[in-house]
C-alpha cells in the first residue's frame, strides 16, 4: 500500500468508464509506468472486466413469448372501459354528466308527493283533480302522484304521471293527454320537456299562466 | 426501432393482444438475458422475464413513450429479479441441473450459498466461471455490473433503470469492478 493509491484507484474507475479528463489520463499513465502494484491493479481490474465480455448471449428458451401471451390477464370489458374513461377526458365528462343527470331526474321520481298544475277552475277532492262538467280549463295540468277525472273542457295537454286518467263521456281535451307510470317513460317524459324548455317555442305565452305546486 | 415498438404500444392501448406479441418477440431474449444473469437459474429467469412483459402489458398506460421502452422493460425486469433474489435468499432450488448437462444452475446456486474451494473453480469453463463470479456479486453490484458489462449500457441508462443517481450508479461500477477483481484474483 503506498499513499499514490486513492488518487490514482480513483483514475483508474474514470479510465474503464471513459469519464476522464486528458491531463489524468496522462497523470494515470505515467504512475502506471513507475508504480508496480498500481500497474498490478489496473490489469486486474481490465482482465475481470474484460472477462465478463466473454460471456455468450443467452437466449430466451423456446415457447417463451407463447408462455407470456398465455400469461396475460384476459381482458375484462371492465378495464376497457376505464381505459377508455381514462384516455377520452370528453367521454369521462359526458358519462358523469349523465350519471348525476340521471341522478337527480330519478330523485324527483321518487318523490311521492302529490302535486297538481294550479289552474283556476279545478277541484281537487283528496289526490284525485276533478275538472268539473261544464267548465273549461285553459292551460296544461300535470297531476303528479294523484288522478284525474275530466267531465269538463281542458284547452291544453293532459299529463298524469304515476296515477290514472277517468275521461267522462262530457269531457273533451284539446290537447295531448297521456299517462306516464314507469321509470323510464317518465325519464322521457322529462328529458323531453327539458329540451322543450330549452329550444326556443313560439307560443311561449302558454307557459306562463301554468306554475306546477305541490300540495 | 423505437418507432416500431410505439407504433405497437399504440396499438396494443387500442387493445390490439397480437401487437403485444410483437414486442415480446422483439425483447424476449434480451429481458431473459438479464433476468438469467440477475438470478443464474433459468427456470426462475424464465419466470421473472415473463412477469416482466405481464408487468408491462398490463400498465403499459403508463409508458412515457417520449422515454425508451426498453429501460422502462428493464426496470420492471431488474425490480422483480431484485425482490426475487432478497426473497429467496435460503431457498434452494431441488430441480437445479446436475453438473455436466447444463453445470450453470447448480453453480450459481451453490454460489447464493457459499464460494466454492479454488480447484472446483478452476475447473470451469469460461461460461460457467462468468455466471459464478456474477452471482458472487452483493446484489446491489450486480445488478449495474450486468448492465454496464454483459448488456453495455451507458451509465446514464443503468441510472434510469435503477432509478438511481448517476453518481450512485458510477460509484456502485466502481466498487462492482473492485469486488470482481478480488474475487478473481490473478486469472
Amino acid at each position: 500500500m503506498n499513499t499514490c493509491r486513492e488518487s490514482m484507484i480513483h483514475y483508474m474507475h474514470a479510465y474503464l468508464d471513459g469519464d476522464i479528463s486528458r491531463d489524468e489520463e496522462r497523470e494515470l499513465k505515467e504512475h502506471l509506468a513507475v508504480c508496480p502494484s498500481c500497474k498490478e491493479m489496473m490489469d486486474e481490474l481490465q482482465s475481470a472486466v474484460s472477462f465478463l465480455q466473454f460471456a455468450e448471449p443467452v437466449k430466451a428458451p423456446e415457447g417463451f413469448v407463447s408462455g407470456v401471451m398465455d400469461r396475460l390477464p384476459k381482458e375484462k370489458p371492465k378495464a376497457g372501459i376505464h381505459r377508455l374513461l381514462r384516455r377520452h377526458p370528453l367521454i369521462a365528462a359526458a358519462a358523469m354528466f349523465i350519471i348525476l343527470m340521471s341522478a337527480t331526474l330519478f330523485s324527483s321520481y321518487n318523490n311521492q308527493q302529490f302535486s297538481v298544475t294550479k289552474q283556476p277552475n279545478l277541484v281537487i277532492e283528496g289526490e284525485t283533480v276533478v275538472v268539473p262538467a261544464g267548465e273549461t280549463v285553459k292551460g296544461d295540468i300535470v297531476v303528479k302522484n294523484g288522478n284525474i277525472r275530466i267531465e269538463g273542457e281542458v284547452d291544453g295537454d293532459v299529463t298524469v304521471i304515476n296515477g290514472s286518467k277517468y275521461m267522462a263521456s262530457t269531457a273533451i281535451v284539446t290537447g295531448k293527454s297521456e299517462e306516464i307510470d314507469k321509470a323510464f317513460d317518465w325519464l322521457w317524459y322529462k328529458i323531453k320537456s327539458t329540451v322543450k324548455g330549452l329550444l326556443p317555442t313560439s307560443d311561449t305565452g302558454k307557459d306562463g299562466d301554468s306554475h306546477t305546486d305541490s300540495e | 426501432m423505437d418507432e416500431l415498438v410505439n407504433k405497437r404500444i399504440n396499438e396494443v392501448l387500442k387493445g390490439n393482444h397480437e401487437a403485444f406479441e410483437e414486442i415480446v418477440t422483439m425483447f424476449q431474449h434480451r429481458l431473459y438475458q438479464v433476468c438469467y444473469r440477475m438470478l443464474g437459474n433459468r427456470q426462475e429467469a424464465e419466470d421473472i422475464a415473463q412477469e416482466a412483459f405481464v408487468r408491462a402489458y398490463v400498465n403499459i398506460h403508463t409508458y412515457d413513450q417520449k422515454r425508451k421502452f426498453s429501460t422502462w422493460l428493464f426496470r420492471i425486469a431488474t425490480n422483480l429479479c431484485i425482490d426475487r433474489i432478497r426473497k429467496k435468499k435460503p431457498d434452494y432450488y431441488l430441480d437445479a441441473e446436475v453438473p455436466g448437462t447444463e453445470g450453470l444452475n447448480m453453480y450459481s446456486q451453490i454460489a447464493a450459498t457459499g464460494d466454492l474451494p479454488e480447484e472446483e473453480v478452476e475447473k470451469m469453463e469460461t461460461q460457467e466461471r462468468i455466471q459464478y463470479e456474477i452471482g458472487r456479486l452483493p446484489d446491489k453490484y450486480r445488478s449495474v455490473i450486468i448492465l454496464r458489462y454483459m448488456e453495455e449500457l451507458p451509465l446514464q441508462e443503468i441510472s434510469d433503470i435503477l432509478e438511481l443517481p448517476l453518481g450512485t450508479v458510477k460509484t456502485r461500477v466502481h466498487r462492482g469492478r473492485e469486488a470482481l477483481r478480488k474475487q478473481m484474483g490473478n486469472m
